[in-house]
Order: structure tokens, then sequence, then C-alpha cells
């Protein structure tokens, strides 16, 4: 049994040797993919364009605008004149606020009345938009305080009394400056060995099938779970050392702290390795043509590994159905064992049940996929 | 060129595809497919925010304090801890985001006119969540802590004669509930438009060549632009029949209004086409098999959706990526849909990203069909 199989998988060795561009692709979309997440995406919103449209142009609302421009969050890219201006400003996307200060706003403070600001939000990125009204918010009521504090103290009042009166201290564990990469790339393990399930494993046998070598498979005397492990086998090889590859990087260029057992995480990327390039290898045996196995691939590996493990969008808020239906998704439990491992420094008492879920759905993959196999026999 | 040449080719190239049901089927399901999951899983709003309390104080303001944490529905109390211990096996095990710690002495503080101090602990692994997590806690701290100061400065308010404030009025504009939805939307329909153009593209051509039935088509009187005008019509054909599927979903199931023309929408996004038609023929002339087109399809796919501001702001890129978004096409296309689907504009505002789109798709589909032509000579 062995022998036929490592023939099989000497096979698919030779046929991947032969082919440059795979290789380039197993080392260089890795790279690429690191690179776009680890550097490109600052998920930290910052640098807020604002435009302020000062009608006062009195003191305090120079102090005002002053206090936004400190606050490090946003940067002034015009002062308007007009209200049409503001109009223009905003539909030519050219900010995500505006900042409109009323004539009166210097008098009413001076009066010791209430003065009223408005900021108008460009809501075409809602994320942006989201962020920037919380730090408004702030920026407004910190301000607020500030400007009665100040009046109290001119009357005489002991200001001390009025202190805020809540002190909160927040604290970030297991990363504590909110870097984006330590949280993005125990993540992107998972994307790139999904991706390369997709792409690699997805079309070899249906390419068999396509070229008509799958006869001369069939005649032979290999046995379906033979064929599949022979097929399998090399890349997982292949995928591991991505797996090594992306973690290296990861710590050692990108600087992400390792705080658990490094032979935790690979062993658990073996089996994770085994269950994502098994989903590619049954797509591979179901699909009819290498075109359709590729867009299946993407869709049921790609796509909701992205979208539904928790990689980016958090699975708490997702509507009921859809959290139950990323339980199925191993890509899920993989991200929340890596980051458990590599950020929190977990065990193994904590992260056996999702390891032994993915135990379980690698065998089913590669069982079904010899099953289905044998049918076509 | 010769249109009757052109159409009955189209015939052929249409015909495969209708005949196979699952390739139409999957064409046709996978844009819908997501759009469901980017429309439902893609929330940027976080709540079912699972919290822990420690609550030390016990008292009538930390009740209070818990109280307002609970009624502003986004944060729900699981646990309610009795000693320290308790927090880091909560948060170990990721069983909750968040820890409220309200230590003693909270309400006698706070009556004595100091600042009462308190702790919230945050799960920093999913630094994207800590963060809004962040966010949303401090807001209700601070709604506490104003009104509790508004209690004090009342007090005062009889030996003070006014004192001023300041109070922001927010609106945000395009967006006012800022769904994600309608931010994502506009970015799903580009991807999908990238992905199944450059890949039906180019997997049509290298298909014709990996069966050797190129060669007959070359020896037909097609000449090459009638040959390219066949191969990529049927791309443009499935690119709009997706896009007016996606719209009809987006409008009635997600309830997206879209802002500004249609029409102007459909003719743009032909704009688009031409870049990534010329890109799938692109890729056809430097791949030899359909496997080696879809690795390549990816080195255009991944940047273009990842630095085109799909989903993560290019103003929060470091600066030399930023340079780098201005040679990817779909950035321009981004912009130019999420003027006219959310802000409603249209060419007054959108034509600098037009005609540099216009210049992109006719610099790549001239310089791929040249190099097409000389292949086939």
């Amino acid at each position: 049994m062995f022998l036929r199989m490592r023939m099989i998988m000497w096979k698919e060795f030779v046929q991947i040797g032969r082919d440059p561009r795979l290789l380039a692709v197993v080392v260089v979309i890795p790279m690429l993919m690191l690179l776009l997440y680890g550097y490109a995406i600052n998920l930290d919103v910052r640098n807020l364009r604002l435009a302020v449209y000062d009608q006062d142009r009195g003191p305090a609302s120079r102090a005002l605008i002053d206090v936004f421009v400190g606050s490090n969050y946003f940067y002034i890219t015009h002062y308007l004149r007009s209200h049409h201006e503001v109009n223009g400003e905003l539909d030519g996307n050219r900010t995500q606020l505006v900042l409109i200060i009323p004539p009166d706003y210097s008098r009413d403070l001076a009066g010791g009345r209430t003065a009223r600001v408005q900021v108008l939000v460009n809501g075409s990125d809602s994320t942006t938009a989201g962020t920037g009204i919380g730090y408004v918010a702030a920026i407004l009521q910190q301000q607020s305080a500030k400007v009665s504090l100040q009046a109290l103290a001119r009357d005489g009042v002991s200001v001390t009394r009025v202190v805020l009166p809540v002190d909160n201290r927040i604290r970030y564990w297991y990363n504590p400056e909110l870097r984006s990469t330590n949280f993005l790339v125990p993540g992107l393990v998972a994307m790139i060995l999904m991706m390369l399930a997709a792409l690699l494993t997805s079309v070899t046998v249906v390419r068999e099938r396509e070229r008509g070598t799958i006869e001369q498979l069939i005649v032979s005397p290999v046995r379906p779970i033979e064929l599949m492990l022979g097929k399998l086998i090399p890349y997982v090889v292949i995928a591991f050392c991505d797996v090594l590859l992306i973690l290296l990087v990861g710590v050692y260029v990108f600087q992400v702290p390792f705080r658990g057992s490094p032979w935790l995480v690979l062993g658990i990327s073996g089996i994770f390795v085994t269950a994502a390039l098994g989903i590619g290898l049954l797509v591979s045996t179901v699909a009819p043509n290498q075109q359709l196995a590729l867009l299946a691939a993407m869709l049921t590996t790609q796509l909701p590994s992205v979208l539904l493990s928790g990689f980016m969008f958090p699975i708490s808020s997702m509507p009921a159905f859809l959290q139950w239906f990323t339980l199925i998704i191993p890509a899920r439990h993989f991200i929340r064992i890596l980051r458990g491992v590599i950020m929190k420094g977990n065990g193994p008492a904590d992260i056996w049940p999702p390891a032994l879920g993915l135990l379980i759905f690698a065998l089913v993959m590669l069982g079904l996929s010899a099953a289905r196999f044998k049918k076509k026999l | 060129m010769n249109i009757r040449r052109i159409i009955r080719l189209l015939k052929k190239e249409l015909l495969q595809i209708v005949r196979d049901r699952r390739m139409i089927g999957l064409l046709l399901f996978s844009p819908v497919l997501q759009l469901f999951l980017f429309g439902y899983a893609v929330t940027t709003d976080i709540n079912h925010i699972s919290t822990a309390v420690y609550d030390e104080d016990r008292t009538a303001a930390s009740r209070e304090l818990i109280e307002r944490f609970t009624s502003s529905g986004y944060f729900i109390p699981k646990y309610y801890l009795s000693s320290p211990r308790e927090i880091d096996e909560l948060l170990d095990g990721g069983r909750v985001q968040m820890v409220l710690h309200i230590p003693r002495g909270f309400a006698g503080n706070m009556a004595r006119g100091r600042g009462a101090e308190m702790q919230t602990v945050l799960d920093g692994s999913d630094s994207m969540s800590a963060r809004v997590i962040a966010g949303y806690a401090t807001a209700v701290i601070q709604g506490y802590s104003g009104r509790i100061m508004l209690e004090q400065l009342d007090r005062l308010r009889g030996t003070v004669s006014r004192v001023p404030s300041i109070e922001g009025r927010l609106r945000v504009w395009y967006n006012p509930e800022l769904r994600s939805a309608r931010f994502m939307v506009p970015a799903v329909l580009s991807m999908i438009l990238l992905t199944v153009t450059i890949m039906l593209t180019s997997m049509s051509i290298v298909r014709e060549k990996e069966l050797g039935t190129l060669e007959q088509l070359v020896v037909t009187p097609l000449t090459p632009a009638e040959l390219m005008l066949g191969k990529t019509l049927p791309g443009l054909l499935i690119g709009m029949l997706d896009m007016t599927f996606v719209l009809l979903v987006a409008v009635f199931w997600f309830r997206v209004e879209i802002a500004g023309s249609i029409p102007l929408l459909f003719l743009l996004s032909i704009l688009f086409l031409l870049t990534t038609l010329g890109l799938g023929i692109f890729i056809s002339t430097i791949s030899k098999t359909q496997h080696e087109a879809t690795l390549t399809s990816f080195f255009f796919i991944l940047p273009f959706i990842i630095l085109s501001g799909f989903m993560f702001p290019i103003e929060n890129m470091p600066r030399i990526i930023q340079y780098v978004t201005y040679a990817i096409p779909m950035r321009y296309f981004l912009e130019i849909i999420r003027g006219i689907f959310l802000r409603g504009v249209g060419l007054n505002y959108l034509w600098p990203q037009t005609l540099t789109l216009a210049a992109f798709g006719i610099g790549i589909l001239t310089l791929s069909a040249a190099r097409f032509s000389k292949r086939l000579g």
C-alpha cells in the first residue's frame, strides 16, 4: 500500500516541480498577502479629513478648532466660506467631516449660554464614519467641560469640586498597543492555507479526468484512499512549509509576539492543512472540469473563510443563523486556536475541543473524497 | 471586422456556457451568495459584547453604572465575578471580550468629589473589536459621568450666574443609519465584476489552447480582432447580468437604495470592464494551461481588491502604499460607484475618475490586444 501511495506522491511532486508558476505561487502569494495585510491595511482610523466652516472667527471658535487638530485624529483639508462649498466638499468626497461653527458661537459662550456646533459626517464609508463620530463626540464633550470649568473658575468657584467624577482606565490585554498585525497574522495563516487549498488541490483529480489520464489511474492497482492520500500529501508538505514561512516572517519581520508553544501551533496547523486541502480534493472529485472546480473551490473555501471565520469580522455581531453556520467553517476554529496559542499563550487544555473538531473534519473530507472517487470507478 | 463572424463565435461561446448547467448556475448564483455573505457577515457595528462584571463596590452608584452598560444594548453581562483570578480565566478562554471592574470605594470617592477610579479590561487579541468596544465603554461612562457632573453643576448654579457649554449636533449624510450593507454593496459589485470577467476571459481562451481547438479557430477566416471580441463579449454580458442580479437583490432584499443614476452606473461599469477584459486577454497570452491562468489571475485580483479601498480606507495606508494605489484601476471605479450609489453624484463630480479609468481601460486593452494578435500570427 505504501509503495503505491509513494508512487502517486512521487508523480505529483514531479508534476509540481515541472510547473514553475505553481512553485512561484506557493512562495509569492503568501508573501504578497502578508505584505498587503500586514503592511497596507491599518485598522486604526486616524488622519480623518476635516473641513471647517468657521462662521464665528472668534477666539473661542479657534480654540475649538485647535483641539480638533491637536487630537491627532483629524487634519484640516479646507476652510470653507459658504454653505454651497460644504455641499461640494461632501459630494465630491473630498472630506469625511465638516465642522460648522455658527456665527454666534463665541458670544453664546461668553454669555454663559449653550453654543451649538454642527458636524456633518460623510456616511459613504460607514466604518470610518462610525469611528469619526465617536472621536467628535468625545472631543466636543471634553471641550464643553473645559469651557464650563473655566467659566466657573472665573466666577470663583473651586474647580476641584467638579472634576469629571469617573476616572476609567482602559487596559488591553494580550495586545496592549492594539497592533493590527498581531491580530491579522494568525488569521492570515488560515487565509493563505485556504487559498492554496482552492488553487492547488481543487484541480488535481479533475485535471486527470480532463486530460484522460484518469483511466490509466483507474486500471492501475492503486486504491482510492491511496490515490487520495498520494495526491494530498505533497500539497500538505508544501502548505506546511508555507505555514512555517508565514510564522517566521510574522514573528521576525512583523514582530508578532509569540507566547505559546510553537510545537502546538505546528501540530494543529498540520491537522488544519489536511482539512483545508481535503475540501479542495473533495471539490476536485465532484467537479466536471477545471474551470468549475476552481470557481466552486473559491466559493466553498475562500469566501467563507474570509468572511465567516472571525478573521476580521466579529462572529458575535452576525445574525444568529449565520453564527451557527460558522461552526462548520474549519478556519473559524483554527483562527481561534492560533490566536489563543500565539497571543494568549493557551495550552492544550484550552484548545482541545476545536482541535478535535478540526481532526474529525479532516478525516471526513478525506473519507468523502475517497468514497466519491470509488463511485466514479 | 465582420459582424456576422463575431456573432457566430459569440453564439458558440454562449452555447458552451449555457450547455453547462452547473457553470451557468455558478456564474449567477455565486454573486448573489457573495452579496448575502457580505451583507450579513460584514458588520462594522459590534454588539452582543459578552461582558464580565467584577463589582467590588456593590453600591447604588456602581449598580447604576452597570445598569447603564446593560441598557445601552451593546453589552451582555454574562458573568458576575467575585475574585480577580476569574478575570484571567475568562479572558484566556476567550469567553468574554470585556471585564468591567469597579473597585471598592467607587461610590465613596465620587461622593467626596474625587475622581472615582475604575477599570475596563479588554481582550486585545481581536484588536479591531477591542477598539470599537473601548469606544462604546467610554461613551457609556462619559454619559454617566456627565450626568453626575451636571448634578454637581446644578447645585452650584444657585451661586453662579450661568455656565456655558457646547452642544454638538451630528448629522450623517448619505447613509444616516450607517448601514454597512450600503457601503458593502458597491464593493461586492466591483469585486464580482473584477473576478468574473478576468477569470472567464482568460480561461475561455486558454481552454481552447489546452484542448488544441485554438488552432482550428486560427485557421478560420476570423481575424485576431474578431476572435478577441468574440471571446470578451461573453464576459461583458455575464458581467452585466451579474451586476443586474446583484442590484436587484441589493434593492429588493437589502433595501439599499441607489441614490444616483442607474444608466450611468452601467455605463461606467462597462468602462471598468475594458480594464478587466484587457487583463483577461493579457493573462491568456502568458498562460499555457487553465490552471496557470487562474494562478496568474490571482496576482492581479488580490492587490486589486485590497488596495482599492474596497473595505480598508486608503487614507489609513502607509504613504508609499497610497502612491501604489493610484496604479490600481479598481480604486477609481470604486470611487465612481460609491459616488453614484451613496452620494448620488454624476459626472460633474466624477469626471476625473472617469477619465483615468478610461485611460487605463483603453491602454490595457490595446496593449493586450496587440500582444494577443502577435502571438496568433
